[in-house]
């Protein structure tokens, strides 16, 4: 008699959530720069707040080794971490073994984040992500040079180049051999995929995939917009950036060798810092339109926090998901750290833009940014992506014509999805 | 095996025929000793090529939920018909072959420097090591800004010599990447293949030169003649240690142009099919395909170099 109820204590206290129970919840956050000190921060506040424990983990740097990780601990259906950072293209792949937060969350809070984060963040009509903090792909500018060649910020690509000529040759003439047009991620990884959705579809040429599981590469636009990239190289743009990544970019046009950049807004703090030789030479808009008919484009970017379907404080760490995506820890965030926030509110929130007067200017861009194929092509993403940027890459190395290449490129992904059925 | 070795066999077996106690005693011994190690090698290394080799026959995912199911040969059909694999198989072909080839002829001009008398002979030996000494993925990135189109020294230093007009980008370029990372990889391992054939250098009797300059022998006929002979087999052994470091070579093409299928090798494929698109099953096939083929490689090296030891009886 005395055994089972000792037994049942024991049963309870180990129930998950724990009754009234104080619980332990571990969370995976990123680690770049100053990332993992800021979460930190912002954990521990939740904790004090309700009683609770909080134990922050730190993982690789690198994307696609943390995301191999994850993997591994999720399909061992591990439960030592309760809350994940995972990037904008993971919903998909991971979605089967994350909760449905959309039971947790209420409508009003939801609608106040960005629409496009949120379509991403759901998979099968499952919310497996709160959005965190965003990103998107900007074109920096040298309002300097800009102003002393009498031209103004482009709107569209061809625009952009033929600033960027004038520029460039104006500069070279006078002495400075080095300066250049425009530097962008050309290296064949992820990046590039980001870099050459944003051209495609500011030509109208869709996003590889669609919505639907159809491969929608092979148009006209997209050739377009391959062809106006591969005319840069070697005329606006040097041939060395088919290997930059974006502090190879960031280097040539914080250096002052560059007129235009493609970044994201990270870039921003580092270009106007103390010790940059272009600090308050910089602009920043969004990314040029593919034509008069062409928009305005830029690449989702950005981190969701989630919830393990194997974790044994649900309830806690979905409490922990809530107030880190809160209002109120995102506006801290932007102020310490310049994350971006994804509560449309906070880029006309004065002490928000105090701190980073820029989210002004790019809200737009956020708004509109243009997601890559991820949650369509599920466990197959990454198989998409490297078969469009080795794609790209080739038109760009001039191995290949763009005609070619979105042909090559619908060919394979039809093989890999067996006729967009992902 | 050679005859000779066939020959001598009955013999070693007559004497061990009947072993004494107090050697039967010392076998056992040396059996209980040897397991600890034994049980150890099979944990770590066997336990996983056999487990790798396994899963190469099998779908499993890496982030999967279900039970990996037994495919068959599937995965190594279709990799033989992926033109990425045939790509990644000539990039790491045409890399080992010119960085061996390459890094033999030039560590050879450099043991046979160091192996003459002079003054700070110690410390060149040692100077000549530091490339080798750093590790790869530190000296490719240190190459990476070497190589870069605009503010790296190669392009600065043969634009003064007048070799080039214009700065080449090295790394972007898919007609330069694959011989820009080949010279990474010969200033890299060099001194290695150097130290290597030094060692063999400095083991031949100093006799055999005094004779040969008696009988009016050149240089470079004695060269030919009587060196290369001598040290053909701890030659071949660097080789061959070379060849299995260069074919399966990973750090350098990652770091230096990620996945690019212009400097692509099958390690880098194996990776990107494991770890980026998840799929263990087929990364496994790639990994015991690639095992293979260093696998066949050696033992073609291995005769070649033998059959031509014999020759020479």
């Amino acid at each position: 008699m005395k055994l089972k109820t000792m037994l049942a204590a024991a049963l309870v206290a180990l129930l998950p959530g724990g009754g009234a129970l104080a619980a332990t919840v571990t969370i995976s956050c990123g680690a770049l720069g100053q990332e993992l000190q800021i979460c930190q921060q912002g954990a521990e506040a939740w904790a004090k707040k309700t009683g609770n424990q909080v134990k922050v983990v730190s993982t690789p740097s690198s994307a696609t080794e943390r995301l191999a990780l994850y993997q591994q601990m999720l399909a061992a259906r591990s439960g030592d971490i309760d809350v994940y950072q995972i990037d904008v293209i993971w919903p998909g792949l991971l979605a089967e073994h994350l909760e449905d937060l959309s039971a947790a969350v209420d409508k009003p809070t939801l609608d106040k984040h960005f629409p496009s984060i949120v379509k991403n963040n759901t998979v099968n009509g499952k919310l497996v992500g709160m959005p965190w903090f965003t990103d998107a792909g900007l074109l920096y500018y040298r309002s300097d040079l800009l102003e002393k060649y009498g031209r103004k910020v482009p709107t569209t690509w061809a625009e952009m180049a033929e600033t960027a000529k004038i520029i460039q040759d104006g500069e070279r003439k006078a002495g400075q051999a080095r300066m250049q047009g425009f530097v962008f991620q050309g290296k064949a990884y992820e990046g590039l995929t980001c870099n050459a959705l944003e051209w495609v579809d500011s030509f109208g040429g869709g996003s590889i995939v669609g919505p639907d599981g159809k491969i929608t590469i092979n148009n006209p636009q997209a050739v377009a917009a391959l062809k106006a990239a591969q005319s840069w190289i070697g005329q606006i743009s040097p041939q060395g950036a088919l290997n930059y990544e974006e502090e190879q970019a960031r280097a040539v046009f914080q250096s002052g060798d560059a007129a235009f950049m493609r970044n994201w807004p990270y870039a921003w703090a580092l270009a106007q810092g103390p010790d940059s030789p272009v600090k308050g030479k910089v602009g920043v808009a969004p990314l040029p339109k593919g034509g008069e008919q062409g928009k305005n484009s830029g690449t989702l970017g950005g981190w969701q926090l989630a919830v393990s379907r194997y974790s044994p404080n649900k309830q806690a760490a979905i409490d922990l998901v809530k107030y880190l995506a809160s209002e109120e820890e995102q506006k801290r965030r932007v102020i310490a750290g310049s994350f971006l926030p994804t509560i449309q509110s906070l880029y006309q929130d004065p002490d928000a833009l105090k701190a980073l007067p820029l989210l002004k200017d790019i809200q737009p861009t956020l708004a509109a940014a243009v997601a890559r194929p991820a949650t369509p092509t599920g466990q197959r993403y990454n198989q998409v992506s490297t078969e469009f940027f080795n794609g790209v890459h080739s038109v760009l190395t001039g191995k290949q014509q763009p005609e070619a290449a979105v042909q090559q490129i619908q060919r394979n992904l039809d093989r890999l999805s067996r006729g967009g059925r992902w | 095996m050679t005859a000779a070795a066939e020959r001598s066999a009955p013999a070693v077996e007559v004497v061990r025929a009947r072993p004494g106690r107090i050697e039967q005693g010392r076998r056992k011994a040396a059996f209980w000793f040897l397991l600890p190690t034994v049980t150890a090698l099979l944990l770590v290394a066997g336990w996983p090529l056999a487990r790798t080799v396994w899963l190469g026959f099998t779908d499993a995912r890496l982030g999967g939920t279900e039970e990996a199911r037994f495919v068959g040969l599937t995965n190594f059909v279709y990799m033989l018909q992926d033109p990425a694999w045939w790509q990644a198989a000539k990039v790491t072909l045409l890399f080992a072959g010119a960085s061996v080839a390459l890094e033999t002829v030039i560590g050879m001009v450099i043991a046979l420097a160091l192996n003459a008398h002079f003054r700070g002979r110690g410390l060149l030996r040692a100077a000549v090591l530091v490339p080798w000494a750093i590790p790869t993925v530190i000296s490719a990135q240190m190459w990476g800004w070497m190589y870069h189109d605009l503010y790296g020294i190669i392009n600065v230093v043969l634009q003064g010599l007048g070799i080039i007009d214009q700065n080449v980008a090295w790394l972007a370029d898919p007609t330069t990447s694959l011989w820009a990372m080949v010279a990474v990889d010969v200033w890299k391992t060099t001194p290695f293949m150097a130290l290597l054939i030094l060692a063999a250098l400095q083991t031949l009797p100093h006799e055999i030169y005094e004779a040969a300059k008696v009988d009016g022998v050149s240089p470079i006929r004695a060269f030919f003649q009587i060196t290369l002979p001598l040290i053909r087999p701890a030659l071949m052994v660097a080789i061959v240690f070379r060849a299995l470091d260069a074919l399966r070579m990973f750090d350098l093409a990652y770091v230096l142009a990620g996945g690019n299928p212009a400097t692509a090798t099958l390690s880098v494929y194996a990776r990107q099919q494991l770890v980026d698109f998840q799929d263990v099953g087929f990364g496994s096939a790639a990994s015991t395909l690639l095992v293979l083929l260093i696998g066949i490689i050696t033992a073609i090296l291995l005769t070649a170099g033998k059959v031509r030891l014999s020759a020479d009886r």
